[in-house]
């Protein structure tokens, strides 16, 4: 019966003397190998040169500021609940009179951990933030020595101030507004 | 007291020399685990080692740091002293054999005529032979010295496969003494730079000879004495530190050697060009003798690229593969070269 026509016959012939001595198929190897010395090379030179990233890459968070320099985050807690490691640990505080400049709601997280061993990088959190908030960007976590220093604090995430560090914030901007331009066109 | 008046500047001169061409050899050996990296680099589409210092060239020196602070093991069931010895005597005879190698022609220097050769024996091919010979027993008493299983197998492995492309060597090499009617290297040479090189009228004998120096010096595809996948690292699994340093190091110095041995043999030697006679060229003894030089380094070069191209283009021989092919192809093949090497000299002679 014939599965399908790909079959090939195994030459069993014993080996002819050219075969026994190996030469003739040593040169043909070498020849290959040779030919590969000039072939390009598949390397990427890391530190200096990276890998293009795939558009759906998901990589460590920021935290958004508008163009004021207000946070965004007002505690909802959204986030953390989306969060399928639970990654994500809050305090929310009230906003007091004269801090308007610093937060944009009424209610701000004091306190927002994402513990970075336990995120999956999904992007839930993302996805759930209805106050335009958090996002995350192209670069992963560095190796690090300590577990602690993998929870990352608001030190950590939240982007530049758009007075004190302009450049700094069009660039996270820039970056946050090709996010939402790749997402959208997943839509 | 006539007895005792001894040529002290020749004495010094060849010291000289000597400490010249074990400091070039071991500076080769050296670049060459470099080259090797590279090369399997190349060959595999990858750049190699490019980080230490530019272009990756202070590599070497790394590698050998690294070596160095190693913490040094010695298995407390081995034999200490010949455990010790096995490492050195491989690194020893591994350097020996540079000593009847003509590295160039004559040179004038201070006043007096220096010859590029540490001792021209008039037997000097048979003492490369009997020191490469030796060599196997540093794989062989370190391996015993380990008190390992792997590691007696891999320096049985060596031996037998020594005994057997020894073999064959010798019986190529025959064909070619019967051509050069000398065993002085030096000698060889100089009938070369005259007639023809010995490859162009031995180009079989040469083949077998390369074979048995692949197998000689250990290296892919001869290289089961030290076997990764079955053998753990062979005769050398035992060692650490240095003195896997030492081994490692003496299959690169041997390899250096016998890439010269069969430039000097086959190729000409310091010959520059084949077929060409460089006198013509008009240029001072000194400046011929350092071009002659160069011009054998170009060739050792060549060969050692050869070693390490096969190296990363076949894989191992299986143990019979390699005793069959030694036994039942290499020697009748050579037999057969010298017979006809010799009914030939026999024919022009009449
Ligand atoms: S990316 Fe996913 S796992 Fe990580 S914090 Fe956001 S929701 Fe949690
Ligand atoms: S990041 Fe978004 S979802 Fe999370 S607490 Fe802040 S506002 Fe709510």
């Amino acid at each position: 019966m014939q599965l399908t026509n790909r079959a090939k016959q195994v030459d069993r012939r014993p080996l002819n003397f050219a075969e026994k001595i190996y030469l003739p198929a040593v040169l043909k190897g070498m020849g290959i190998t040779f030919s590969h010395i000039f072939k390009k090379k598949a390397t990427i030179k890391f530190p200096e040169e990276t890998r293009p990233f795939s558009p759906v890459f998901r990589g460590l968070h920021i935290l958004n500021r508008d163009e004021e320099g207000r946070e965004n985050c007002t505690a909802c807690g959204l986030c953390a609940v989306a969060c399928p490691a639970e990654a994500i640990t809050m305090d929310a505080a009230e906003r007091l009179p004269g801090e308007e400049h610093l937060y944009r709601e009424e209610k701000y997280a004091a306190k927002y951990e994402i513990n970075m061993l336990r995120c999956i990088f999904c992007g839930l959190c993302e996805e759930a933030c209805p106050k335009d908030a958090i996002y995350l960007t192209e670069t992963f976590a560095p190796a690090n020595y300590s577990r602690q220093s993998f929870i990352y604090g608001k030190e950590n995430m939240v982007i530049p101030h758009p007075k004190e560090n302009p450049e700094a914030f069009t660039k996270a901007k820039g970056l946050i507004d090709e996010r939402k331009a790749k997402a959208s066109q997943q839509q | 007291m006539i007895l005792l008046a001894v040529d002290w500047a020749l004495v010094l001169e060849k010291l000289i020399f000597i400490a010249v061409i074990i400091t070039i050899s071991l500076v080769v050996a050296l670049y060459m685990t470099f080259g090797e990296r590279k090369v399997a680099a190349w060959i595999q589409d990858r750049i190699g080692p490019n980080r230490a210092g530019p272009l990756g060239l202070l590599q070497p020196l790394a590698d050998g740091v690294k070596m160095f602070f190693k913490e040094e093991i010695i298995p407390t069931s081995s034999n200490k002293v010949l455990f010790i010895l096995g490492p050195s005597l491989a690194m020893i005879t591994a350097m020996l054999t540079s000593a009847v190698i003509p590295w160039g022609d004559k040179a004038e220097l201070f006043g007096r005529t220096i010859t590029l050769q540490i001792a021209d024996v008039n037997i000097g091919i048979l003492y490369v032979f009997g020191v490469v010979s030796l060599g196997v027993y540093g794989i062989m008493i370190g391996s015993w010295a380990s008190n390992n299983k792997f590691s007696l197998m891999g320096g049985l492995r060596a031996a037998s496969q020594i005994i057997s492309y020894e073999l064959a060597m010798g019986l190529s090499l025959i064909a070619l003494l019967m051509i050069t009617g000398s065993l002085s290297l030096g000698e060889m040479v100089k009938q070369q730079q005259e007639g023809w090189w010995n490859f162009f009228l031995q180009p079989l004998g040469f083949f077998i000879f390369l074979v048995c120096a692949f197998a000689e010096c250990n290296r892919t595809p001869f290289d089961l004495a030290e076997a990764e996948n079955e053998l753990i690292g062979g005769y050398h699994s035992e060692y650490s530190s240095l003195k896997l340093g030492f081994y490692l190091f003496a299959e690169y110095i041997n390899m250096f050697i016998s890439s010269a041995v069969m430039a000097t043999l086959y190729f000409g030697g310091y010959d520059i060009l084949p077929f060409y006679d460089e006198t013509a060229w008009g240029l001072s003894a000194n400046l011929m003798a350092l071009l002659g030089a160069a011009a054998l380094f170009v060739k050792i070069l060549v060969f050692i690229f050869i070693f390490m191209w096969v190296r990363w283009t076949i894989p191992r021989f299986r143990y019979d593969q390699l005793m069959n092919l030694g036994w039942k192809k290499l020697i009748p093949l050579a037999l057969f070269n010298m017979l006809v090497t010799a009914a030939v000299i026999l024919f022009l002679k009449k």
